[in-house]
């Protein structure tokens, strides 16, 4: 398996406390990545460090690199980035939002030329059902659809590795279906792999190959995500039995 | 089919270029054929190209008043209209607030604060004669803004835009009450230095009309060359890392461009406040958020702007001259109520 993100010792402090405590990862092809845990867990925080948003200590590595080295524009052609929070405060276009998508590679002086730009954004904007709505006002969106808009700007983006926080946020059950299945569908290809903060465990255990179960800033359990989202394991870092409520939901429709 | 409630028109058109120019052209003919002494329309454009082609001029034209009066005047006033204007828009992207401009950075208080001790202190270079409140306007624009961000970094070490506005908005305020304490000892100056609280055009020249239009070149090419960058700051500081922009140093590059540039209008003109704040919300009306298209419909919307608040300063109570920073905060604060209410209602 070709590592392909590798977070080693990471410790991320906000004054005294750490948010994210010594905590080692690795993303290896085919691979996708779930974080798991309770809130404050430290998991949006390790997404924003991965995107070099929050100071930190310990190294993230890209295929050996220190990302710290590394241009922005190089770093956002292999890694795309899907925050939790996304809101808008004039009204660009659904096109304009995505098409931002395709900045690292016409930024510079002397490189405007983006020959791959169009046939990607009209790609995303296809992926992501927002076709129709290309020309629309951001303001006019919804929360589903909006969130749809970023999803199809990373997807522009064309990166190796997407790292999302909370891709199901705002959606409905059949954009979450159809969002989750897509980005099953993109990771099949060859030299591609997904780390994501997932809130809902079953779409964690479904879609996810491997899991790092986060509490208090630490790693709880890491690994496949069979092995990682135990009963045993759940019910220490969210204290209740995660297991038997679920089940209890579940006979409802019984 | 598309829900058409929707749909966001393109609306910046070669014809709405053209519009704004021929637009931009009649507020400056405007400008130079009113006022005290009324000059006709074809007395105008007759004396201003013949002296670009170097020809003569007829002698029944008061050419006196047109080139060495009114002319530099008009031609500083638009550019400073238009360079005020980019600025507020540029800020307004950068910082993703729509009531963002070149003040809230306390920018356009510390260049009035320069220029005001270089003033009281006597300071000028030699040879130079508007020199020295320049040099120091500039000087104390950088200061104002490296202090702001120093107390912002202090306050918050991701510079989020909050803390900027938050120190922009108190430094502006101290720096206010310093300047109103200088007026208050310093009687000797108090109408020379209430110029540059409330701002005026009256006698400015061609050297410094020529200063300025270095200036806005320079700068609003680097904005206009930004656009791409403001763009996705304008969306949010997190989406501009994500999509590859080099946050600070884009940063800390506009913010220092708008500073000179607010720098060399304050030097010239003293503050004029309000055209950096409202001009960028009709440009973004007229043809969206996009700043490829925002920022140059900005310099057109500031200059023209400021050419009639110009024209109303010096008519409205002729012979007496209002200050222009009178008529643009009476004008920009109504206009203000109005977008701010329809973006209420709309949203």
């Amino acid at each position: 398996m070709i590592r392909m993100l590798q977070g080693e010792h990471i410790t991320v402090r906000y004054g005294s406390r750490a948010v994210v405590d010594d905590l080692s990862f690795h993303l290896g092809e085919g691979e996708w990545l779930m974080l798991a845990g309770p809130n404050g867990a430290g998991k949006s925080t390790l997404i924003e460090t991965i995107a070099q948003g929050v100071p930190y200590t310990g190294v993230i590595r890209w295929e050996g690199e220190d990302i710290r080295t590394m241009k922005g524009t190089k770093l956002a052609q292999r890694i795309g980035v899907l925050s939790q929070q996304n809101h808008v405060a004039y009204a660009y276009t659904v096109e304009e939002v995505v098409g931002l998508g395709r900045y690292a590679y016409k930024a510079g002086m002397f490189s405007g030329r983006d020959d791959m730009g169009k046939e990607a954004v009209d790609k995303a904007l296809e992926l992501t059902g927002l076709t129709e709505l290309r020309r629309a006002s951001m303001l006019t969106l919804s929360g589903g659809e909006m969130q749809r808009a970023f999803m199809a700007q990373v997807f522009a983006q064309n990166p190796q590795v997407l790292i999302l926080d909370e891709p199901a946020n705002h959606l409905d059950l059949k954009y979450q279906q159809h969002i989750f299945s897509l980005i099953q569908e993109w990771l099949k290809e060859p030299g591609r792999a997904v780390l994501s903060v997932v809130h809902d465990l079953n779409l964690a255990r479904h879609y996810g190959t491997h899991a790092v179960l986060m509490d208090r800033g630490r790693s709880i359990a890491e690994g496949p995500v069979q092995d990682v989202m135990t009963r045993e394991n759940l019910h220490q870092v969210y204290g209740i039995d995660v297991y038997a409520w679920m089940q209890e939901m579940l006979s409802q429709w019984e | 089919m598309p829900h058409s409630r929707l749909l966001r028109r393109e609306q910046f058109t070669p014809v709405t270029y053209l519009m704004l120019t021929v637009a931009l052209f009649f507020a400056m003919v405007l400008s130079i054929c009113i006022g005290s002494v009324p000059i006709s329309f074809s007395d105008t454009v007759t004396s201003v190209w013949n002296a670009a082609w170097g020809l003569p001029i007829p002698e029944n034209i008061a050419k006196n008043i047109i080139l060495n009066v009114r002319l530099p005047r008009v031609l500083c006033v638009t550019l400073a209209g238009a360079a005020l204007s980019i600025c507020g828009a540029a800020m307004q992207g950068l910082l993703r607030n729509p009531l963002a401009d070149g003040s809230t950075l306390g920018v356009s208080s510390g260049a009035a604060l320069g220029a005001i001790i270089a003033v009281t202190t006597g300071f000028v270079l030699p040879g130079f004669s508007f020199g020295g409140s320049m040099v120091m306007a500039m000087a104390f624009a950088f200061g104002s803004l490296i202090l702001t961000l120093s107390l912002a970094y202090t306050l918050d070490r991701s510079l989020s835009t909050g803390s900027i506005i938050l120190i922009g908005v108190i430094f502006t305020m101290l720096i206010s009450a310093v300047i109103s304490l200088l007026i208050t000892f310093s009687s000797d100056h108090t109408r020379t230095l209430s110029f540059w609280t409330m701002g005026s055009f009256s006698g400015v020249n061609y050297d410094q009309t020529a200063i300025l239009a270095i200036a806005l070149v320079i700068c609003g090419g680097i904005l206009i060359r930004f656009s791409p960058e403001l763009n996705a700051f304008a969306i949010s500081e997190d989406n501009a890392r994500h999509v590859g922009v080099h946050v600070k140093r884009v940063k800390m590059i506009i913010m220092i461009t708008v500073s000179v540039l607010i720098g060399v209008c304050v030097s010239i003109a003293g503050t004029v406040s309000f055209v950096g704040l409202i001009m960028p919300h009709i440009a973004r009306m007229l043809v969206g958020p996009n700043h490829k298209r925002l920022l140059p419909a900005s310099l057109f919307s500031g200059a023209i702007f400021l050419l009639l608040a110009d024209l109303a300063a010096r008519t409205i109570l002729s012979p007496v001259e209002l200050p222009i920073g009178v008529v643009t905060s009476i004008v920009g604060a109504v206009a203000f109520v109005v977008i701010f209410y329809k973006t209420r209602k709309a949203g």
